[in-house]
């Protein structure tokens, strides 16, 4: 669980935030490499995305969102970068990063809230993917400010279980 | 040609020139055994997997070249763990194979099974576990190519042990392209930017100092350094970890700084206005109080490991490099600071105010700890390499042996590790058998891995270990009386329990005792006589001798504290 609420991206991304979109082997125990280095060293994880990459999955891409004020980013950098299956680090401030998130929430359609909730859902833009006889799954891949002001309507109605992938991002073209 | 992965992984360990393996055997590690009685490569067995770690240890850091253990899985694995740890933070080049068991197995709670790979993540440069025969040679080429480059470290190799008994088509990875390390680019461009406003530092400097670390000699860059320092006529100091990188004869060495080190060491830094750190890493024991550290001075850093600039201080210019490569940058760019007399004449003041001192020894004993080490030095052949353990007797070798050339002083730093004394000085004596080989220790440290000198004994390596025998853990009492009212907790050992001379005789090796300094000249004479089998001297001290000069924990290096004998001196 996200240890405070998330303040969304560009403007709202608080200073502290930083993205480091990591290039690491796709080798067995890469995960807990990284994992265990934050761990001992203090540094915090704010959110964490990990899927194959390029080259015939010989690389996979790590985008963690890292909490700046736990250390200094020059010592998080270096010290990532000293793990021998880390090939490449891009430190991508939030503004010259795309980021995108994937939030997926189930939400119990009563009668009470039916068409508020609805409202809600297409004008964040979300899309349903499941529909059970008391409940619908919904979808919002988009900005995690997007993500963020969705998940806040959200919480005027009970019940509600969301998930989010934590954000990959890459980045800006000029 | 078709080759088991055990004789492929002895074969491996061959072609990168692997003389001497400090291990022990077990199950899992059972089928490399076998091939290695084919090998040139000599096997020494210890009695403790710890023992092995150490001895690498000892071995690398007297020859420059990376030790190789080699243990089995489970308990084997855990207590090398701590060699690890040690040379972990000393970056020290080390091999360490552990075996592992069978593929199949892992992760079921086999018999002796344990996750070394997990258990060492975070005190390892690097490891592998090996998941076929195949692989074992790019393992065992890359281990020793990231044990050895940029910043060296231990690295394991975890190997299972049906991946031992598999057959394999020898081959050896010819080049560093195939040793699949596609984020590992240890060399780096000098940046002459960067040189160049060092060098316009150094060019306004007053009052320089060079901060030496241990990663000058692991840069082998000791006659880089003596060209600069000499050159440039600048003041050095020699961390812990880097005594016999710059000559202690040398009139512009001040000695060690930090908690223990030379008073003039120490408060040159403080009042320097450039300190230039060559493979340093302002570790806590040198800084004391970090805010007040140096506080006048700006900083430049050279080091290999980027990571360490800006980490404890900031660097106002960070050379990314080998020290070697580094110095002579400087020496080609002309770096010379401003005329120096005025900061010699203070250094020099400070040098014949506050020598380093201890009280006059007494004739019917105890022992002097310091006049000890200072006797042995004096009948010691040039180039003895001294190990030691950690604790009061390592802070005094340090200080009062004299340490003339680069792979003479053998300890444990960063780590601390109690016991390191004895296994690493007959790795030193393996690598370098041409040497007299001292262990300095204390009771405390001795009795943690003193079987080794069965090992030693059983493998002809025949070290001289001097006890400084308080019958205390002399470090922790010293700060017990310091800091604690003198309430001494758990740490009396008693000096006759064990006996010394008995346990060394019992394994193998002749025992000496000295109480008096009659006794003490005439068993270090005796020792000196003594080159087929370990000597163990059980020397009497005086429990109440303290390390000075002191900073206390925390404490800013500006309150030094001197000797007794120096107090109400200070100006």
């Amino acid at each position: 669980m996200s240890p405070e609420p998330y303040l969304g991206e560009v403007s709202r991304t608080p200073v502290r935030h930083h993205i480091l979109s990591v290039l690491v082997e796709n080798k067995a125990g890469v995960l807990a490499r990284i994992a265990g280095l934050f761990a001992r060293r203090g540094f915090n994880i704010y959110s964490l995305a990990v899927a194959p990459a390029e080259s015939h999955a010989r690389f996979s891409r790590v985008t963690i969102v890292v909490d700046a004020e736990s250390a200094p980013l020059e010592q998080i950098v270096g010290q990532l970068d000293k793990l021998v299956n880390v090939v490449a680090i891009h430190d991508l401030a939030p503004r010259d990063a795309v980021e995108r998130e994937l939030l997926l929430a189930t939400l119990p359609l009563g009668d009470a809230h039916r068409s508020a909730m609805l409202d809600t859902i297409t004008k964040a833009g979300a899309s349903i993917v499941d529909v059970g006889p008391t409940s619908v799954t919904v979808m919002l891949a988009g900005t995690p400010g997007a993500c963020d002001e969705l998940e806040r309507a959200l919480e005027d109605f009970a019940e509600v279980e969301l998930h989010r992938t934590g954000r990959v991002a890459l980045p800006r073209l000029d | 040609m078709q080759l088991t992965g055990a004789q492929a992984l002895i074969r491996s360990l061959e072609q990168e020139g692997v003389d001497t393996i400090f291990g022990l055997p077990g199950g899992a590690i059972l089928p490399v055994y076998d091939p290695l009685l084919d090998s040139s490569i000599r096997h020494i067995l210890v009695r403790h997997e710890q023992g092995a770690g150490h001895m690498a240890e000892g071995y690398a850091l007297a020859t420059g070249r990376p030790g190789v253990a080699m243990v089995t899985s489970g308990p084997g694995a855990t207590n090398i763990v701590t060699p690890i740890g040690n040379a972990h933070m000393d970056s020290t080049p080390l091999v360490v194979i552990t075996g592992q068991v069978a593929t199949a197995s892992i992760g079921t709670d086999a018999f002796q099974e344990c996750d070394i790979t997990g258990i060492t993540m975070g005190i390892t440069k690097h490891n592998f576990l090996v998941q076929s025969a195949q692989e074992i040679p790019r393992a065992v080429a890359a281990a020793f190519h990231l044990a050895t480059t940029g910043r060296p470290g231990p690295v394991l190799i975890d190997v299972p042990k049906d991946v031992t008994q598999s057959m394999m088509d020898w081959w050896y990875p010819a080049s560093i392209e195939e040793y699949d390390l596609p984020g590992y680019r240890p060399e780096v461009a000098l940046d002459q930017e960067a040189v160049a406003r060092a060098v316009a530092l150094i060019g306004e400097s007053e009052r320089p100092v060079l901060y030496v670390g241990g990663g000058t000699l692991k840069s082998r860059a000791a006659g880089e350094l003596l060209a600069f320092a000499e050159r440039t006529g600048m003041p050095v100091v020699t961390t812990l970890m880097a005594r016999g990188a710059f000559p202690d004869s040398h009139d512009q060495h001040l000695g060690m700084p930090g908690m223990h080190g030379m008073y003039t060491a120490v408060t040159a830094i403080q009042k320097s206005d450039l300190l230039i750190s060559l493979g340093a890493r302002f570790d806590d024991r040198v800084t004391g109080k970090i805010p007040t550290f140096a506080a006048g001075a700006k900083v430049i850093h050279v080091d290999i490991d980027k990571a360490e600039f800006n980490k404890v201080r900031h660097a106002d210019v960070a050379i990314l490099g080998n020290v070697a490569a580094v110095l002579t940058a400087f020496d080609a760019a002309q770096a010379t600071p401003r005329n120096l007399d005025v900061w010699w004449k203070t250094i020099n003041d400070w040098r014949d105010q506050y020598p380093l001192v201890y009280d006059e020894p007494a004739t019917d004993g105890p022992l002097r700890p310091q006049h000890v080490i200072e006797a042995i030095a004096a009948k010691a052949a040039p180039g003895t390499i001294v190990a030691s353990g950690v604790g009061q007797h390592q802070m005094w070798a340090s200080q009062h042996w004299k340490f003339e050339e680069p792979g003479t002083w053998i300890n444990s730093g960063g780590a601390g590790t109690m016991g390191f004394g004895v296994p690493a000085a007959i790795g030193a004596k393996v690598g370098r058998p041409d040497r007299t080989v001292w262990c300095i220790d204390g009771d405390g440290c001795f009795q943690m891995t003193a079987q080794e000198l069965t090992t030693a004994r059983s493998e002809g390596i025949p070290i001289k270990v001097a006890i400084l025998n308080n019958a205390y853990l002399g470090m922790v009492r010293q700060w017990q009386e310091m800091f604690y009212e003198e309430r001494y907790s758990e740490v009396y050992l008693s000096a006759d329990l064990p006996d010394y001379v008995k346990w060394a005789e019992a394994m193998g090796c002749v025992g000496l005792r000295a109480r008096t300094l009659k006794e003490m000249y005439e068993v270090i004479d005796e020792a000196n006589t003594i080159n087929d089998v370990p000597v163990v001297i059980d020397f009497r001290t005086d429990a109440d001798e303290k390390v000075f000069p002191m900073v206390a924990a925390g404490a800013s290096n500006d309150d030094i504290l001197v000797h007794p004998l120096q107090r109400g001196e200070r100006r």
